[in-house]
């Protein structure tokens, strides 16, 4: 009756389990194996400025979805502002206001962005109003000389916003350019120009301001380059490599003549963007634009969290992984550790580390945790104080192990840090108790059956495979479930008894 | 290729994974735990059911009452200190004698009473017991060892496990503690155990870790072939345990005293499986015999007829009377 119902239990987990991964794998194409070359970027943007003590108004100009990038998630933080958004002709805003402010103010803006690797061509636009610009005399010659003199030699808006710009660029003393450009010879300065006189000769056009997605952009500097609409849909022209294509890393953040971030009421205003390639894995077919049901599974999975929140989800779903592992270790292979699952964290810990260095700080820290803990044994401490003590000494050499570490320009050293101090400190305890009780030997077998087991969890959790596949598809854990509920049957040999019942086996 | 477990099967070898599925979670109730864990509380069981238990002079539950010690103990000159959620043997003191405020213990060092206090704080405190729990300490009768298998052990005392099954004894082991075991009875650390065939009580070929040996390894003196005294009465103690603790799974651990004779030391509802290697014969045959005869053996007599009628040792190496020999000589021994 039990078994029947066990393999009932499990039976099902595995369809369920399976099925769904067998579905995501068929028919929505989900990649079985993690891909290299990720297309998902994080954006962060943190204005400051310096609040007179009235009201404030910030104006924050944000990106949005166009053909290649997709917004995948993104947030604010602005403690006790008012957020409103809003969308003019050319751009997405958020309006953060506050009633009275003073003093330093900080708020951030981020955003997770997906760059689609499909090539596509432009998407069809609404026919946009032209916006003549006006022009004072002098100006105004220039701009209907120089305007009359491209339209003569162009065929089609492309070549014009071609030859426009490379006459703006080529600028030379005394020339109509030359007096439109003034003194400011700035690729901001020529896409913006550019985009006046398209204007002025009936091509509707704006400059576009964006920044270059690329890896590890600390203080992302602004790209500038211009749009002209023809054929029903908007082009990009990059006017800085003359090309009539803006490159592919570029993303256009905001458009027209307006500044990113307009602020009333403060001063000193700051702007610091930063890039970073998101450590996440391209599911181009499943993120970017896919179809509705597609779409809905992707948002109810671990990918419709915050990046941050994915990274801890990457690690708790591997975590069941290295449970199944101890398992098997400890009820088939008949391995004694330390604690049931305390190998599984130690794996956790190496993660952060890396394993050579996070065994050797480990092997370090619970020895001289050992020889600590032995030394208060002679003191005759009660447990609690003596557990406590304990967790401070293990305190104690980790920030000591740290500063060593970095004083000798060793930056594994400060990884140390990253152990769980309670998991130390029990295991320096059990290990003592061990030692004293059943000798040294036994203590011996199962620090390294603990070290193995961490070891051996930390390959399989870490490896990129294993990773990719519970995260993208987290029903592999219902498998793993029902791998752990079948071994919960499992009542046959341990293969240590094997060697521990020997004498019985001739 | 045979599986390589195979062979263990065939000879019956219970493993752990299969003793905590098919024993020990269906036959030992969670709730029974307790009872055995808590030394207290398994002391009265045996006490009501008339076994012979060592006589508990104290408990102190409290850091505070860890000061009342000395009075506690005023007109004792021998006792124990042990923790009552301990485990194979651990903190536990045996005061053997005292000498104005010093107290002499088993293994020949002394202590003041601000030690023993310090040591009872510690067992308060959950040093000796699982996970670090708190705890009580317990203040008995010291065990006057019988002297019987005196020459046999180096150090420590011998003591007789048995396994019983829904109230059937079925396999039973004297441990020797060795010099290699610091006189502790455990086989894991060096101790030589012997099967005792359950009809008669004699003692079978006996193991030290995996090598089968005749003698013991300090004394020189053969380990096989003794006999056990009073084994009627040890079986019989060990069907009754079924009744005292309610564990259908269990094992219990016995030690003469030279004076009451035979007395109940501690239960365990997750006795150890070593106890096969020292009988050289698997637990699962014999665990399958008594399940299918169940019904058979509800009276006390029936269950120890049945352990034995039905599990009669395998090798029986010469030896006899060696007990008798042994039993005259004098002096006592304690933990």
């Amino acid at each position: 009756m039990n078994g029947r119902q066990l393999s009932i239990v499990v039976g099902l987990l595995v369809l369920i389990g399976g099925g769904l991964f067998a579905y995501k794998v068929l028919v929505f194409e989900f990649p079985l194996t993690p891909q290299s070359t990720t297309e998902t970027w994080r954006v962060d943007a943190r204005i400051t400025f310096l609040a007179g003590g009235g009201p404030a108004k910030v104006v924050v100009r944000l990106p949005q979805n166009d053909d290649v990038h997709t917004i995948v998630d993104q947030g604010f933080v602005s403690a006790g502002y008012g957020l409103t958004t809003q969308r003019t002709e050319n751009n997405r805003e958020a309006v953060f206001a506050i009633e009275q402010v003073a003093g330093e103010q900080t708020l951030y803006y981020r955003a997770v962005i997906h760059r689609s690797t499909q090539q596509r061509g432009p998407r069809p636009a609404p026919e946009p109003q032209v916006r003549t610009p006006t022009f004072e005399s002098a100006e105004l010659a220039a701009a209907q000389s120089l305007v009359g003199a491209i339209r003569r030699r162009s065929a089609d808006p492309r070549t014009f916003a071609a030859l426009l710009v490379a006459q703006l660029k080529e600028v030379k003393r005394g020339d109509e350019a030359s007096l439109l450009l003034g003194n400011d010879h700035s690729i901001q300065r020529i896409a913006s120009l550019a985009a006046d006189l398209l204007q002025f000769a009936g091509i509707p056009a704006r400059p576009v301001h964006g920044i270059v997605l690329r890896s590890e952009q600390r203080r992302a500097p602004f790209e500038h380059w211009l749009e002209f609409y023809a054929d029903k849909a908007w082009h990009s022209y990059d006017p800085a490599a003359m090309n009539p294509e803006a490159p592919r890393d570029h993303l256009p953040w905001w458009r027209g003549k307006v500044p990113l971030v307009e602020i009333a009421g403060g001063t000193r205003l700051d702007l610091l963007v930063s890039v970073n390639q998101a450590d996440e894995l391209a599911l181009s077919s499943a993120l970017a634009r896919g179809r509705e049901i597609e779409r809905r599974l992707v948002e109810y999975s671990a990918f419709g969290l915050p990046l941050h929140a994915q990274a801890v989800y990457r690690i708790l779903l591997v975590v069941p992984v290295g449970v199944l592992l101890l398992v098997l270790l400890r009820n088939v292979v008949g391995i004694r550790t330390f604690g049931t699952f305390m190998p599984v964290l130690i794996a956790l810990s190496f993660r952060q580390t890396d394993i050579v260095m996070g065994l050797a700080l480990f092997c370090l820290v619970v020895a001289l945790g050992l020889g600590v803990r032995l030394y208060f044994e002679r003191l005759q401490l009660l447990v609690v104080p003596r557990l406590a003590a304990v967790v401070t000494v293990v305190i104690i050499i980790m920030s000591m192990t740290s500063v060593i570490g970095h004083k000798l320009d060793f930056e594994a050293g400060l990884s140390v840090a990253l152990f769980p101090i309670v998991i130390m400190t029990m295991t320096i305890e059990r290990l003592c108790i061990v030692w004293e009780e059943q000798g040294a030997r036994e203590a011996m077998i199962r620090v390294l059956g603990s070290l193995f087991a961490a070891v051996l969890a930390y390959v399989v959790m870490n490896d990129a495979h294993i990773r990719h596949l519970v995260f993208v598809f987290p029903e592999l854990l219902l498998v793993i479930l029902a791998a752990i509920v079948a071994l919960g049957r499992y009542t046959g040999y341990r293969l240590t008894e094997l060697w521990r019942f020997r004498a019985l086996a001739d | 290729m045979r599986w390589p477990g195979a062979k263990l099967w065939a000879h019956g070898v219970l493993g752990m994974n299969r003793r905590n599925a098919h024993y020990l979670l269906v036959h030992n109730a969670r709730r029974l735990y307790p009872l055995v864990d808590d030394k207290v509380l398994s002391k009265e069981l045996a006490r009501k059911a008339g076994a012979q238990v060592p006589e508990l002079f104290a408990v102190i539950e409290i850091q505070r009452q860890a000061r009342e010690l000395g009075r506690l103990v005023a007109d004792r000159p021998e006792f124990v200190i042990k923790p009552a959620h301990g485990s194979q043997g651990k903190g536990i003191v045996v005061v053997t004698g005292r000498r104005k405020q010093l107290y002499r213990l088993a293994d020949g060092t002394i202590a003041d009473e601000a030690q023993l206090r310090f040591h009872v704080s510690n067992i308060i405190a959950g040093s000796y017991s699982l996970g670090g729990q708190p705890d009580k300490a317990i203040i008995e009768q010291r065990v006057i060892f019988d002297p019987m298998f005196e020459a046999v052990t180096y150090r420590g005392v011998p003591d007789i496990r048995i396994v019983v099954f829904l109230g059937v004894p079925v396999m039973a082991m004297i441990r020797f503690p060795t010099r290699q075991s610091r006189g502790r009875a455990n086989l894991h650390q060096g101790a030589v155990g012997a099967g005792i065939d359950m009809a008669t009580g004699r003692t079978l070929t006996a193991v030290l870790g995996n090598d089968i040996v005749s003698e013991h390894p300090d004394t020189g003196l053969a380990v096989a072939g003794i006999q056990i005294p009073q084994w009627s009465t040890l079986l019989e103690l060990g069907a009754r345990s079924y009744e005292m603790t309610g564990l259908g799974y269990q094992g219990i651990d016995i030690v003469f005293d030279k004076h009451a004779g035979p007395m109940i030391l501690e239960f365990n509802a997750r006795p150890g499986l070593n106890i096969q290697i020292a009988n050289r014969a698997g637990l699962v045959p014999r665990l399958d015999l008594v399940e299918r005869n169940r019904e058979k053996l509800v009276r006390l007599a029936d269950r120890v007829e049945f352990a034995r009628s039905s599990f009669p040792g395998t090798s029986i190496a010469s030896g006899e009377g060696r007990a008798a020999a042994y039993a005259g000589r004098s002096g006592t021994r304690s933990l």
